[in-house]
């Protein structure tokens, strides 16, 4: 037993110097994540508490939309249809049948699943720009089903009187963070899996995928699926701490915002879209300092950043604290000289991307 | 009634044409999906308002500056913020997407959030087969047709319209052949803001303008490209107006239904597309990958 422990403590304080302080950008994740679990501790403003805790929501939404249109290439301007769907789902469960919050929102999360396989069916048969904007129907649809039966969803005002996710601000905190971080990474392990890479060949090649012997259809109903189960978790949550569920949650607004978070972030990276709306969402709220004038910033410096770093801040700031070795294709500190794992010189290579940079 | 369809349903199809055609052919020759379309219609909208209301410029005056100014702002945007990162499609997206929403809040600040009306260009009514006709009915109707006639002429009978024409349909084919591929992209753009900003300038004295005006047609027409298919002309004309006939017709008919005109035109394009997933008249771009 004690021994089993030795190997595990010393298994892992391996790891956390051979992939974590090695690289920067882990690094940089790492601490922010502690600052984020210690920040209860100094400060119980409720209010920064509400702000973290819809940024942890929405990191799972944006996360799962980077699944489907990131990897898979099926960029929708429909997610709002899984994130209202489940809202709507965990709420009147809630409400009308008072189920219990562990049940509400894995059952929203299935509508949200099986909303998917509706959005999936055009997806099987249209292609590129075809499929964004045939995705725009979907929320729109459902909100004139939303608006049809006033009496069961509330029409306009929506359904109020929810319960709490958790007793307090501070356990509803917690409670996000953890989700959004098992949530991250589970999804992190399926775009790195064998499956991962099938979505990504999918978005490269789908005609070369399907010539492999891939069954194409069935790996995109598939991303349609994981997509909408944890677009429809993050939906779930979201009805649950908001405590009340309007129409607004199917709005083409809520479609769209998402993508802005998720490229802003970098597209393709699942961390990408976390980190973007760990830097917008704060600050799109901080702006109401200044009411009038917080889209039009928020807007401008959005479309500066982009214009300077068009794949997203996170893949920027990447290629500039690291490197990838040319030998073994594992990513280096951008201060070493030779590369961590095989040992080939480097230097010179991060010279050159110095230069194409500056260039 | 069905004469008060007809009128209204051409003069929604006329509006959602002009900025169909023009969001079609900016995606046909430089592949660019610009959701900032919509925005240029309601910003000329505004200044029609501005110059009219707050400087008190004579109509006429007012619907020409607001037109040119649109059409330089249209071309600065272009050149500054979307040219650069062309070849990235999300890039675009999100880039032309939040200048929609900059414009947007630019209108909030400057005008405030109230519902404004135009003074109309013409006064007076008419009766025609038992039906009131304002003449800013007729005349709307005269403008969007003579419009799309002279676009139809430019894209068909002018050297210009063959190589916008030859660019949408093989960009590196059309480089080949010595049309100069960054240049026509230009014009083009300069086009499809022109008939932005003229479908707001000859529709706004029959809405309301209001600063979130963008949104619903830019659904509509991104909805009707779709339908028409990506990249055709012809197409994108006819699906604009399936679908403002579709939305009038609920509006007249059931009005105690009108609420669901969004959802019935979307509704209405995917039936369309379930069945021929290319649109009414689109083709295939396999080649392009």
């Amino acid at each position: 037993m004690m021994q089993f422990i030795a190997y595990l403590t010393r298994k892992l304080s391996r790891d956390f110097h051979g992939e974590i302080i090695s690289l920067p950008t882990r690094t940089i994740l790492v601490t922010a994540f502690l600052a984020l679990l210690l920040l209860p501790l100094f400060n119980s403003n409720t209010y920064i508490l509400r702000i973290l805790t819809l940024t942890c929501i929405f990191s799972i939404y944006a996360a799962s939309w980077d699944l489907l249109g990131g990897f898979a290439g099926q960029i929708s301007f429909g997610h709002a249809l899984f994130f209202g769907v489940a809202a709507y789902t965990s709420a009147l469960l809630n409400l009308r049948l008072g189920l219990p919050v562990l049940v509400t929102i894995p059952i929203g999360a299935l509508a949200a699943v099986l909303s998917g396989l509706v959005l999936g069916l055009p997806g099987l048969r249209l292609k590129g720009p075809y499929f964004s904007l045939a995705s725009l129907a979907f929320p729109i649809i459902m909100m004139g089903i939303v608006f049809t039966f006033p009496q069961l969803t509330g029409g306009e005002l929506g359904i109020s009187g929810i319960t709490r996710l958790a007793a307090t601000r501070v356990r509803e905190y917690y409670l996000s963070l953890m989700m959004m971080l098992t949530l991250v990474l589970v999804m992190w392990k399926i775009v790195t899996s064998k499956t991962g890479l099938i979505f990504h060949a999918i978005r490269e090649d789908e005609i070369t995928v399907r010539a492999s012997g891939i069954n194409t259809s069935l790996y995109k109903m598939l991303a349609f699926i994981i997509s909408g189960l944890f677009a429809g978790i993050a939906g779930g949550m979201y009805a649950h701490f908001m405590r009340v569920v309007g129409p607004s949650t199917l709005e083409l607004i809520m479609s769209l915002q998402i993508i802005v978070f998720v490229i802003f972030g970098g597209i393709a990276t699942i961390y990408g879209p976390v980190v973007g709306v760990f830097i917008l969402y704060p600050l799109m709220e901080y702006l109401r300092v200044v009411p009038e004038y917080r889209m039009l910033i928020f807007g401008l410096l959005v479309v500066l950043v982009l214009r300077v770093m068009p794949e997203g801040i996170s893949t920027f700031v990447q290629d500039l604290l690291e490197g990838e070795c040319p030998r073994c294709k594992e990513r280096n500190a951008f201060t070493r000289s030779a590369c961590r794992i095989c040992g080939t010189d480097l230097d010179s290579h991060t010279h050159l991307n110095f230069l194409k940079r500056g260039a | 009634m069905w004469g008060q369809i007809l009128v209204n349903g051409m003069i929604a199809g006329g509006k959602y044409a002009m900025l169909a055609l023009g969001f079609s052919l900016i995606f046909g020759v430089a592949r660019i999906m610009n959701l900032t379309h919509t925005a240029y219609y309601m910003l000329s909208a505004y200044l029609i308002y501005y110059f009219n209301q707050t400087l008190s410029m004579p109509l006429a005056l007012s619907y020409i500056l607001s037109i040119t100014m649109v059409i330089v702002i249209g071309m600065a945007v272009y050149k500054v913020m979307v040219a650069p990162v062309r070849e990235r499609f999300t890039a675009v997206l999100i880039i032309t997407l939040v200048l929609a929403m900059v414009v947007q809040e630019a209108v909030l600040i400057i005008f405030g959030g109230h519902y404004r009306t135009l003074p109309k260009l013409v006064s007076g009514t008419t009766q025609f087969s038992g039906m009131t006709l304002t003449y800013q009915h007729l005349f709307t109707l005269g403008a969007v047709i003579f419009v799309l006639g002279a676009i139809w002429l430019l894209l068909f009978k002018s050297r210009l319209g063959i190589a916008i024409r030859a660019m949408a349909m093989d960009r590196e084919v059309a480089n080949l052949m010595g049309m100069p591929e960054s240049q026509i992209a230009s014009i083009t753009v300069a086009i499809s803001v022109g008939l932005a900003a003229i479908a707001g300038a000859v529709v706004a004295p029959l809405f309301i303008v209001e600063p979130a005006m963008w949104m619903h047609p830019l659904v509509v027409v991104m909805a009707a490209v779709i339908l028409g298919g990506l990249g055709s002309i012809k197409g994108s004309i006819i699906g604009a107006f399936i679908l403002a006939f579709a939305e009038v017709g609920l509006v007249f008919l059931l009005p105690q239904l009108a609420f669901l005109r969004g959802a019935v035109s979307m509704a209405v394009m995917l039936a369309v597309l379930m069945i021929r997933p290319e649109g009414l008249f689109g083709i295939f771009m396999e080649g392009e990958r």
